[in-house]
């Protein structure tokens, strides 16, 4: 990839490192939801993202298009990062997990040896079940794969999926799909800082609840190594646009992040000098 | 003719079909997918080889949009 090319643009910064994979932007962004695939390929390429989920489905028997989805993601781009989306047990999260591994290996694709773990415990809210979640992680740690792993932002489940063998914890900003951005940015301090205490570089996604731009901002404001979105930008009203304030806020985040921002204060503080001033005071 | 359950589906194949049999007919690209033979994944490389009885609970998928 050319050093100029979009997608490694906002990664100057030191390289984004989940286990053994090392991704050139910070934001990884789903492929669902489009209403065609032609806009998803040019919603991913706004995105400036090299990495993009995907999910494990039956092959339909009747109805085909005749398109596949692979037909319109450059594998020379993109890493492919499977998911265990409707899985509500431990059992069928391996069983998936699987599958999406022996896809992948047969592309050829780096993303062969990860997966995004998620299963959930309720389909209203589509929260993790974290007993299932931590079992599943587990076991496929075990396996061999390389778990990043969707979860609340429990600090102290986020403290055991790290110990299970995470790759990545990956703590929901609000319920998939729903826009609500980050509702508890203090959970998501707390998890930051007793992942990353004695493992500065151990990667924190905010996966899940990205309404808008700057919702991905704060998130990197906040510490977080990465985030991972679909719905924001799939059904935003114009995708390709969407995508790229997505890039744009990816490394306006990141880059507040590293620059350091003031504390907040609760009285101003003039930036003109009072010095040389040849107005009077009213007091 | 046996009988077998094909993406949860009711399906009746030839005897000794194997599972490249299977894809050909359902017109799947195995380039794009995995199978699941009774829980169990079938390599690529066993596609021609693994015949299928009846019974068999078969499972072949895909990778589709998600997040």
């Amino acid at each position: 990839m050319p050093p100029d090319s979009p997608a490694s643009i906002g990664c100057q910064d030191e390289s984004f490192k989940i286990g053994k994979h090392i991704l050139k932007s910070r934001l990884i962004v789903g492929t669902g939801k489009y209403d065609t695939l032609q806009l998803m390929k040019d919603s991913l390429d706004a995105s400036g993202s090299n990495c993009v989920t995907v999910a494990v489905r039956r092959e339909k028997l009747y109805d085909r298009d005749g398109k596949n989805l692979l037909d319109f993601i450059d594998l020379a781009r993109f890493t492919l990062l499977p998911n265990t989306a409707g899985c509500y047990n431990a059992t069928d999260a391996v069983r998936v997990a699987r599958l999406g591994r022996e896809i992948l290996k047969s592309l050829e694709n780096p993303g062969a040896d990860w997966v995004k773990l998620e299963v959930l415990g309720d389909s209203k809210t589509l929260l993790p079940d974290p007993i299932a979640t931590l079992e599943a992680c587990k076991r496929l740690v075990d396996e061999g794969f390389q778990v990043l792993c969707y979860t609340s932002d429990d600090p102290i489940m986020a403290v055991r999926l790290k110990a299970a063998g995470a790759a990545s914890v990956m703590p929901a900003g609000s319920p998939i799909g729903s826009g609500q951005g980050i509702l508890n940015p203090n959970n998501l301090r707390i998890i930051l800082e007793y992942l990353k205490s004695d493992d500065p570089t151990y990667p924190v996604i905010v996966d899940a609840g990205v309404g808008t731009a700057s919702d991905v901002s704060i998130a990197f404001e906040l510490g977080a190594d990465g985030v991972l979105l679909n719905t924001a930008i799939a059904h935003a009203r114009d995708p390709v646009s969407m995508a790229s304030a997505m890039k744009h806020a990816t490394i306006a985040g990141r880059l507040a992040y590293q620059s350091g921002r003031i504390p907040r204060k609760l009285y101003a503080t003039a930036s003109s000098p009072e010095e040389g001033l040849i107005t009077s005071r009213p007091w | 003719m046996i009988t077998i359950e094909f993406n949860g589906e009711t399906s009746q194949i030839d005897e000794k079909s194997t599972v490249a049999d299977l894809l050909r007919f359902a017109k799947v690209e195995s380039r794009f997918c995995a199978v699941e033979l009774n829980l169990e994944i079938v390599p690529k490389d066993q596609y021609s080889a693994k015949s299928l009885v009846a019974g068999d609970k078969i499972e072949v998928v895909t990778l589709v949009g998600g997040g």
